[in-house]
């Protein structure tokens, strides 16, 4: 049989079939990886004024960036992705947790799934629509003689934090599903005959065993937070830029492509940092 | 064991948190006034949109042109590289997940800021050309992890039976590899084609001056205000998401 030797070809190592995904890594390495090889090279750049830059390799990149005192920046940055990840972590456990047990489980998991994939604008857009200047509750208060000029309730960090939550609380509540539906049913009801009340079966039975999905859940908040621009640009105030309004402005306004490069690059190094501290932190993912 | 009572209204009271803006911005989309006061039914907005519009509706046609071309090469560079996961050697598998997860973890704005980058450099001119290869880019592993996770619901000795039975490596692919993916292909081509019309960040960078799309525009019309307008092309995005979440929502878990 001609295929005897195909088929033994194919079940041990080095089948021939990497050829398949070759033109996948030829193309993420040609538009994602060589792309951010250049943008840390530029950070190491002389700025151009043109926008763009000189081939000479400078610190000023690095230099701008602390001169403009973006410290506080990077650290608010962190402080906001920080609590709006734990604020969707505190609401994702027993809503997920609720979910996996409902008799409703399918249609409960459609309602979350469906602002997961709802355009991320549209969902600023609703706060804007009902918490703006002009919008619904400000028209409502005045219209009943409450208040004789608009309440400003958004352009603050409280407006960025809880737009930020209900963003990304669909991406926390999912990957906690996955791994609550995971763990035996039995294990609860083992602890409940062991004579555990419910909250002893929520702290010590299923907060210990799904320690990897609050983990993920996360990381699946904290990154994307990290790096977000739409958000603080369309509810923040002017002391609620983050990296990313940031990155935006030195590219865009200031046209210091080298300080933009340097931002960004340092952004890449908390998103390792907080991968490496977090994922391999706890246990190391299975990568099948 | 039943979940308590505490769980059950911070369900309820999250899945209001979901809804309530979202309900608002749909009802006031049929409001006679410009304002957000209810002042009476009206499909105003919608005639608005769909009369006077055209700078809408042509970025709404951009969007649509990256998004089927994105997803397509997408699905079938995904689709490549998943079979070849699964099948290939386990050093080429380790490189595939290595250059798989990372441009899936690290924040959008750096994959459209260095794609500007790029671009600036080799004088490439943004347009939807600049977009198509950005779309594609971000979307590629969440094909291939899509494919790659419907051929794992597989047991590979579907394949040896295939040889054994005498089948040549295409015919196996042909006939066997992509008929089994093909659910996943389709999910993967839907997952592409939705993540293209919501994308923003990314988009935000590699676009050029006449080659706004969807979301841009939305973004610059959300800058200037409320407008009731806006909620009419809210209300419709929405409809079109949920339809597609109904059709996709097996397959979320796929990349989570």
């Amino acid at each position: 049989m001609t295929s005897k030797h195909e088929r033994d070809e194919v079940l041990s190592s080095g089948s021939g079939y990497e050829k398949y995904g070759s033109i996948y890594l030829i193309w993420l390495v040609i538009f994602f990886v060589i792309p951010v090889i250049v943008i840390l090279a530029y950070s190491f750049l002389t700025r151009d004024y043109q926008g763009g830059i000189i081939l000479k390799f400078s610190l000023q990149g690095y230099k701008d960036i602390f001169n403009l005192n973006y410290l506080t920046v990077f650290i608010r940055t962190v402080i906001i992705s920080f609590i709006s990840a734990a604020i969707c972590i505190l609401i994702a456990v027993p809503v997920s947790y609720y979910i996996v047990y409902s008799k409703l489980k399918n249609f409960l998991l459609l309602l979350v799934i469906i602002p997961f994939w709802t355009n991320s604008l549209i969902r600023i857009y609703a706060w804007i629509f009902i918490l703006g200047n002009n919008g619904l509750i400000n028209q409502l208060l005045l219209n009943s003689g409450i208040v004789n000029s608009y309440v400003k309730f958004i352009y603050n960090n409280a407006a960025v934090l809880l737009i930020l939550v209900y963003t990304y609380l669909p991406f926390a509540i999912l990957p906690l599903f996955s791994s609550i539906e995971r763990l035996e049913k039995q294990l609860f009801e083992a602890a409940m005959d062991l004579g555990c009340t419910k909250r002893q079966v929520f702290f010590k039975v299923l907060l210990p065993n799904i320690k990897q999905g609050i983990v993920s859940a996360f990381v699946f908040v904290f990154i994307p937070a990290l790096g977000t621009y739409a958000v603080p640009e369309l509810v923040g105030g002017k002391n609620s830029r983050l990296i990313g309004n940031e990155i935006a402005r030195q590219l865009t306004i200031a046209r210091n492509w080298p300080a933009a490069a340097a931002i960004s690059s340092i952004l890449l190094i908390l998103t390792i940092i907080a991968v490496i501290v977090f994922i391999y932190g706890g246990e190391k993912r299975e990568t099948r | 064991m039943k979940p308590g009572n505490l769980t059950r209204i911070i369900t309820i009271l999250a899945i209001l948190f979901f809804y309530l803006p979202i309900i608002v911005v749909v009802v006031f989309s049929f409001n006679s006034s410009k304002s957000p006061e209810w002042t009476g039914f009206s499909l105003k907005w919608y005639y608005q949109l769909f009369t006077s519009s055209g700078y809408i509706w042509r970025t709404f046609l951009n969007s649509m042109i990256v998004g089927v071309s994105s997803s397509i090469v997408s699905v079938v560079l995904g689709t490549l590289g998943a079979i070849s996961m699964y099948l290939g050697s386990k050093k080429f598998r380790q490189v595939m997940w290595t250059t798989t997860y990372i441009p899936f973890t690290i924040p959008d704005i750096i994959i459209g800021v260095s794609l500007l980058i790029f671009f600036t450099t080799l004088n490439v001119r943004l347009s939807l050309f600049t977009i198509f290869i950005a779309h594609v880019t971000f979307s590629m592993p969440y094909t291939m992890m899509i494919v790659l996770t419907r051929l794992h619901d597989f047991d590979k000795s579907i394949i040896e039976a295939a040889y054994d039975l005498g089948a040549t490596k295409s015919v196996a692919l042909r006939k066997v590899i992509v008929p089994v993916a093909m659910p996943g292909i389709i999910a993967a081509f839907f997952m592409a084609f939705t993540l293209s019309i919501d994308d923003f960040v990314i988009t935000f960078f590699v676009a050029g001056p006449s080659s706004t799309t969807l979301p841009l525009q939305i973004f610059s019309m959300v800058r200037f205000g409320i407008s009731p307008v806006i909620n009419a092309i809210s209300t419709l995005l929405l409809l079109g998401t949920i339809f597609m979440s109904v059709a996709l929502r097996r397959y979320v878990r796929y990349i989570i």
